[in-house]
């Protein structure tokens, strides 16, 4: 490695070497905080009293010495709560109500991607584009999101704040490729012409129809159903003489 | 049995063919395959009917849950054991195995609460299998809990779900709550005298939890990051107490294998391999769909009886991989004679995985669809172990460039040898699932990978280790070995 360090100046002419900037390719946000006039630790934070009772609820399925497992479920409320994203204040307060060292919540909240640490749009697309969605066509589906709200790219929001835009990794409906997902619901089965409209929806207020786009009402076969034909067996039917 | 032989030789007609006392019939060739209605348990898999407890009980959920329940565990873990039934979610470890190993002998005198841990954090690229049980059967797997909790005399059970499967999660919460509220959980369960608690707790989008420990660690509230084992977790597990971890599929099916009895679903599939499994089947078929087959279908049958065939024809296949993101390819030769089974797939040197059938057809660019999956486990690795965290980073750096085919024809070994040193060198399995498919890649389109390299090579003139363009060096330096400029 040194010695091609050594070489390198003399031997590639092309690379000649200056102080330059090159943006490192990083798969995620950056870990760190910096204090920035919307994201530091004074802005307070704290949940609305039906969420601190939705907390509650979720901090009694743990058992009462190990209140942080709640540390995922409540910091995904806050996000909720927070407009979609999680600022220091929301983990600074889960922290505090969980009594954990705010540390800890930071770990949890950089290590899970679905923590927003940096504030979204009110719609936020997120467009799987692993494998078995990019064989059905998901790099042509983002860059119609992306082309149809203004020439955008991936991770970038829009100038009217309302649709945030990023790739994601695989989110689990592989059969109903290619899909994207906005908020909490799942858009499949999409063309470029459906990923429009839904595109366009959305930015009229309106809220269309989740799941898939083709007709077809899950993930069974299009063409006509191969199983599930008949009426499913009821109570005790073909079971061992004990159950019938 | 020789006297009813000797009639119906006898019986015959003159010219038939005689067949002498010696003749050995061979045994008649089973096929598998064409799984009934009647014999699949998702009945409700397409969301067709009504997910709640009404409709779970007209299609024979709860029904004498109890008389399951007051069977005792040995019974019920020996129903599991008898129907051969192994971990869907991957692994395929014999699951009545595996959860006696929460009933040591005196467990009775150890205090701590006993957990078990439902694995729904679906988020093997292909893998869409759970999500139609959660959606769609969501009571299967809440009476699946009680029953699996009843064999390893668990106190409560975890649901952990991935954070994108809200609307899902949503379905489990309800069916829990109605399930509560009809006394089929909680203190005496079901009316058995049997006390379980289920609880759901969602993720927050990491892989990397889908590994039994490190789902432990995320449902503690920390990183995922996996464990070192042992402690295996039927010791220590979650929150220091004997805990087990098992996929929603194999859960979910345990009440209706308990109700139908183990040799019903032995019944299905290959010895060692038995029982009906849902196979989801996702890229390049005319109709991609998630169906409840026997296990041991040929591929090709699934392909073509299901998903209508592959776009263009069986002939327009390129490859298949039939298990998830992490397991090796097949080229079409193989595809068109493997069964979906563990055995008949791991002897093709890949695995059956979660079951999830990724198909391609000849219009794939394999190289970069590969390369996408090296992508995918870089953005997943948690970061723990250096093999895996440095290595999937060089995977992909590599395969990458080898999608352009900017590589020297010698970095295919180098890439081969990295995968070696990554595989079996990391706490959990996601080291190898990173390596595995570019071995697979390797192992039969290496001819495709070799061809654009040198396309890349006609073009743009020689290509170094590690992608430096031999047109970037002035001429006439002299230039060591090792950089690849002159090899």
């Amino acid at each position: 490695m040194s010695l091609l360090r050594c070489l390198s100046r003399p031997v590639f002419a092309g690379a000649r070497r200056q102080i330059s900037t090159t943006a490192a390719t990083r798969s995620d946000a950056l870990f760190v905080h910096r204090d920035t006039p919307y994201n530091n630790t004074k802005i307070a934070f704290e949940f609305s009293p039906e969420n601190l009772k939705k907390a509650q609820q979720v901090i009694a399925r743990y058992p009462p010495q190990y209140k942080k497992a709640a540390v995922i479920p409540l910091l995904d409320l806050g996000q909720r709560q927070n407009k979609g994203w999680t600022s220091i204040s929301v983990m600074d307060y889960i922290a505090k109500l969980l009594e954990m060292t705010p540390m800890r919540v930071y770990e949890v909240a950089t290590f899970y991607t679905m923590f927003n640490r940096e504030p979204i749009g009110q719609h936020f697309v997120q467009v799987c584009t692993t494998t078995p969605c990019m064989l059905r066509g998901s790099t042509e589906i983002l860059d119609t999101v992306c082309s149809h709200l203004g020439g955008i790219h991936a991770g970038q929001t829009t100038k009217d704040g309302k649709f945030t835009v990023i790739e994601v990794e695989c989110q689990g409906a592989c059969s109903n490729a290619p899909m994207l997902v906005v908020g909490d619901d799942f858009y499949e089965d999409l063309t470029p012409e459906t990923t429009k409209k839904i595109i366009d929806s959305f930015a009229r207020g309106e809220v269309p129809k989740p799941g898939p786009q083709s007709g077809r009402q899950t993930s069974e076969n299009s063409a006509g159903l191969t199983a599930l034909t008949s009426k499913p067996y009821g109570p005790g039917e073909f079971c061992q003489p004990d159950f019938q | 049995m020789l006297r009813n032989t000797v009639k119906a030789a006898r019986a015959r007609p003159a010219n038939s063919i005689r067949r002498s006392f010696a003749t050995v019939a061979d045994p008649p060739v089973r096929r598998y395959g064409g799984l009934k209605d009647q014999d699949r348990i998702f009945t409700n898999a397409y969301c067709r009917h009504d997910h709640g407890i009404k409709g779970a009980k007209s299609r024979g959920d709860w029904h004498r849950t109890k008389d399951i329940l007051l069977k005792g565990d040995s019974w019920i873990i020996q129903q599991i054991k008898d129907s051969g039934l192994r971990g869907r979610g991957g692994a395929g470890f014999p699951s009545g195995l595996k959860w006696s190993f929460m009933n040591k002998p005196n467990w009775e005198k150890d205090p701590r609460p006993r957990y078990l841990v439902i694995n729904a954090d679906e988020g093997e690229p292909g893998t869409c299998k759970d999500r139609e049980i959660l959606r769609g059967d969501p009571h299967k797997l809440i009476e699946g809990c009680l029953v699996a909790g009843r064999g390893m005399n668990a106190t409560a059970a975890y649901i952990y779900i991935r954070g994108e499967f809200y609307n899902e999660a949503s379905n489990v919460q309800q069916a829990i709550d109605e399930a509560y509220a009809a006394g089929y959980l909680g203190k005496n369960a079901c009316g058995s005298g049997f006390n379980f608690d289920v609880y759901v707790h969602r993720g927050a989008g990491a892989y990397i939890c889908g590994e039994e420990t490190a789902l432990i660690e995320s449902l503690e509230g920390k990183q995922g990051k996996p464990r070192l084992k042992p402690p295996f977790p039927a010791d220590v597990g979650l929150f220091g107490c004997p805990t087990t971890v098992a996929n929603v599929e194999t859960v979910a099916v345990a009440p209706t294998i308990c109700r139908r009895g183990s040799s019903w679903f032995a019944g299905f599939g290959r010895e060692r391999n038995q029982g009906t499994k849902l196979f989801c089947i996702s890229g390049h078929v005319n109709n991609p769909c998630v169906v409840e087959e026997e296990m041991s279908i040929p591929l090709k049958e699934l392909v073509e009886k299901h998903c209508g065939g592959v776009r263009g024809g069986w002939d327009n296949l390129l490859g298949i991989i039939p298990g998830g993101s992490s397991v090796p390819i097949l080229p079409i030769d193989k595809c068109g004679e493997v069964l979906m089974d563990y055995d008949s797939l791991k002897d093709a040197q890949s695995g059956l995985g979660t079951g999830a059938v990724i198909v391609m057809d000849k219009s794939t660019d394999l190289i970069s669809a590969i390369a996408r999956f090296s992508a995918f486990y870089k953005h997943e690795s948690c970061g723990q172990c250096t093999p895996c965290r440095e290595g999937t980073t060089w995977m992909n750096n590599m395969m990458q460039r080898m999608v352009t085919g900017r590589a020297h024809q010698r970095e295919i070994d180098m890439l081969l040898e990295l995968t070696k040193q990554v595989e079996g060198r990391t706490i959990c399995a996601l080291g190898d699932a990173a390596a595995w498919p570019i071995q697979g890649l390797m192992r039969h389109f290496r001819p495709l990978v070799e061809e654009r390299i040198e396309q890349f090579k006609l073009s743009q003139g020689q290509v170094g280790f590690g992608g430096h363009l031999g047109s970037e060096v002035k001429e006439g330096l002299a230039i060591p070995d090792n950089l690849g400029l002159r090899l």
